[in-house]
């Protein structure tokens, strides 16, 4: 009986059958690459606005508090986007005649919003409330990063799942008092694992358990 | 080993029947069982059973495609009987895929030899029930493209499944027994899909046959290894004949609801699923043998042997719907009671008694060794077990959800036509699967029934020197 495979079909099947296995490997860890990497979060990318608002400017360099924009912060699920009449606030006095800020001043003559692009999106399925994390001691420089030197606005963390729970598993030791929650710059100073167990209690933090509970975030 | 066998058989109406047909060769056994799939013509009834089996696997497409784009609403689940037909067709097809696994398995390890004339089509079919299986827990899901999250793996949700819920353990018990189902299949294939390398004529046949024979040669070491290799495999999936329905049982008797929250379940389960697997087993056996004249391999004795197992296990899951009454009454339990009640006499008792009529009288038949030889009246116990078991899973599951602790949260369960196509279609799919086994693959074991040849030779020449004495 005449051969149906030629002599180098032995090294081809074995080539091959490798081949596979690391196909598979390699796919595995491009899939978990690409997964994390910003291209899928968005993180540490600054997005282009209508206007290129400067939080390092208004927030590092002037110290304005980040309530006097974000209003709702302390109250509402959402922390609040300023309307253009705050802009104006200072605007209609300062750089003025700026071309930079021309479309602020057509939004305040034109009486319509700026369209800001949102920069920190959760999707429809999570419950997210600003008022109970400031109330409850978390700082914002603790999700958003050092807003005060940041020329454009960007993401600062992944803001997947694992990420929330980084902090919902062990909320100790992101919390701070009430008068250091909007300060960029705070730091725990003497025994930060002391403060944190006087927080949670002061503040009735509730336990892990319930932290992590499916419906405490998907509702 | 021959020598214990004709040991046994000093008393003649004793005597193990000869396991192949007289006047075989090992030439002539490779002949009869390679030519079903190496016949260039394909035969008009395979064509015509395939059509049909693919009409019903079409079936199955435009149900799962209407699924996906809708969701399960489609489906007749709602609150509070969410689980309906897709846990009832898993349920009922994997336990039909549990004939395979104890045929090739424990048979073979209890040196069963009549096992070897079913092994190769049973392991098939039990590898083509797991795969409906596994179609309706994803389904059901309702975002089936998800149902990698079944699986624990690192993500960046940063939480692992609930491994106190049997439904992972499900997970896990389904594609362990998935993947050694099918490597007990295939490791026992290829020295059969050498000799079909070999005998084939057409190029394309023999480049497959020869890529899926891995370079078998028949040389002693390759003999040695494999045997070694299909023993470790047939220890490895011993424990999965009870485990798997084991776990699937779990699913119930671990949630705290009257009518599954029960101790019996787990054995009453695996004896469930090895009584509709050989009735599965023999719906295929009697037909196949009849249209391909393979009554030299699968003989009555066979049958008959299958119709006894079929038996035991019948008395088995009978004593489980019995004992499953007396524990609600011994119990004094009232939920457990009421819901035993509601059964036997509540809107689904035609579907309760139905099934006890499926399940306990129908197989009391077999006691009878006249009726265990009738192929046809066996064919059809074999059928009526096949509903009767997808009733009982039908029955538990429905019953114990619709009414629950409060009057309140009562309600009914009734199938859409989506369910129904849902359920023709994964038939469709078994089936389709089957016949294309059939006609690309030896449904025998060829080189097995070699060995046996010598066996049945040893047999002649024993009876013969009986007679003699």
């Amino acid at each position: 009986m005449p051969q149906i495979f030629h002599r180098s079909f032995n090294t081809i099947s074995k080539v091959s059958i490798a081949s596979v296995v690391i196909l598979l490997i390699g796919l595995t860890g491009a899939t978990y690459v690409v997964g994390w990497s910003p291209y899928v979060t968005q993180e540490q990318i600054a997005r282009v606005q209508p206007v290129p608002f400067s939080h390092q400017h208004h927030v590092g360099q002037l110290g304005i508090d980040c309530r006097y924009c974000h209003t709702s912060v302390e109250t509402s699920a959402f922390a609040g986007m300023p309307p253009t009449k705050t802009c104006m606030n200072c605007h209609q006095e300062i750089w003025f005649g700026s071309s930079m800020l021309e479309p602020v001043r057509e939004s305040y003559r034109k009486d319509q919003s700026i369209a800001w692009e949102r920069i920190h999106n959760l999707p429809q399925f999570v419950y997210f409330n600003h008022s109970i994390h400031i109330h409850k001691g978390v700082g914002c420089v603790s999700c958003h990063g050092r807003v005060d030197q940041m020329p454009l606005t960007y993401q600062e963390h992944s803001l997947l799942m694992g990420w929330c729970l980084d902090c919902h598993r062990d909320p100790k030791k992101h919390l701070r008092p009430a008068s250091a929650v909007f300060s960029m710059t705070w730091s725990a100073s003497a025994e930060p694992s002391e403060l944190g167990d006087r927080l949670m209690k002061e503040n009735h933090i509730r336990g892990v358990e319930q932290l992590t509970s499916c419906s405490t975030c998907h509702r | 080993m021959i020598e214990q066998g004709a040991k046994s058989e000093t008393r003649a109406d004793t005597a193990i029947p000869a396991p192949v047909g007289q006047g075989y060769t090992f030439g002539s056994v490779s002949d009869k069982i390679s030519a079903l799939v190496l016949t260039g013509r394909t035969p008009r009834g395979w064509w015509l059973g395939f059509l049909f089996s693919f009409l019903w696997l079409m079936i199955l497409l435009y149900a799962i495609g209407y699924l996906v784009l809708e969701g399960v609403g489609i489906w007749g689940i709602n609150i509070p009987v969410a689980w309906g037909f897709a846990i009832t067709n898993f349920v009922w097809w994997i336990g039909i895929g549990h004939a395979g696994t104890l045929i090739s398995a424990i048979l073979l390890l209890l040196h069963q030899q009549w096992r070897t004339s079913i092994n190769r089509f049973a392991e098939a079919m039990t590898l083509f029930a797991v795969a409906c299986a596994g179609l309706f827990p994803l389904l059901h899901l309702g975002r089936p493209w998800f149902f990698y999250w079944l699986f624990p793996y690192p993500n960046t949700m940063k939480i692992w499944p609930q491994f106190r819920s049997p439904l992972i353990w499900d997970v896990f018990a389904v594609s362990t027994y998935m993947t050694v189902s099918l490597m007990f299949w295939y490791v026992g294939l290829i020295p059969d899909v050498a000799t079909l390398r070999d005998r084939a004529r057409s190029r394309l046949a023999q480049i497959t046959y020869g890529i899926l024979a891995l370079g078998w040669r028949g040389s002693a070491y390759h003999w040695h290894r494999y045997e070694v290799a299909y023993l470790i495999l047939a220890g490895l999936a011993t424990p999965l004949v009870v485990s798997v329905h084991t776990v699937v049982s779990f699913d119930f008797a671990v949630a705290n609801l009257p009518g599954w929250h029960s101790t019996v379940f787990p054995p009453y389960f695996v004896a469930g699923a090895i009584f509709s697997g050989f009735a599965m087993v023999l719906t295929i056996a009697i037909p196949l043998r009849a249209v391909y004249h393979l009554e030299d391999f699968i003989s009555d004795w066979h049958l008959e042997n299958m119709a006894k197992i079929m038996l035991a296990t019948g008395l088995l899951v009978a004593y489980g719907y019995f004992i499953e009454a007396f524990m609600a009454w011994y119990g004094g339990n009232r939920f457990e009671q009421y819901v035993q009640l509601n059964r036997m006499f509540g809107p689904y008792a035609v579907w309760y008694w139905l099934l006890i009529g499926c399940n306990v009288l129908a197989p009391q038949l077999l006691w009878v060794k006249r009726f265990r030889r009738n192929t046809t009246l066996l064919l059809i116990v074999a059928l009526i077990v096949l509903v009767g078991m997808w009733l009982e899973r039908f029955v538990i599951i429905i019953t114990s959800l619709h009414r629950d602790f409060l009057p309140s949260s009562w309600g009914m369960y009734s199938p859409t036509i989506w369910d129904w196509a849902t359920l023709i279609g994964s038939v469709g799919l078994f089936l389709s699967l089957l016949f294309l086994f059939v006609r690309l693959l030896p449904i025998i074991s060829m080189f097995e029934m070699r060995t046996l040849v010598s066996e049945t030779q040893v047999h002649e020449h024993t009876a013969r020197n009986l007679g003699e004495e």
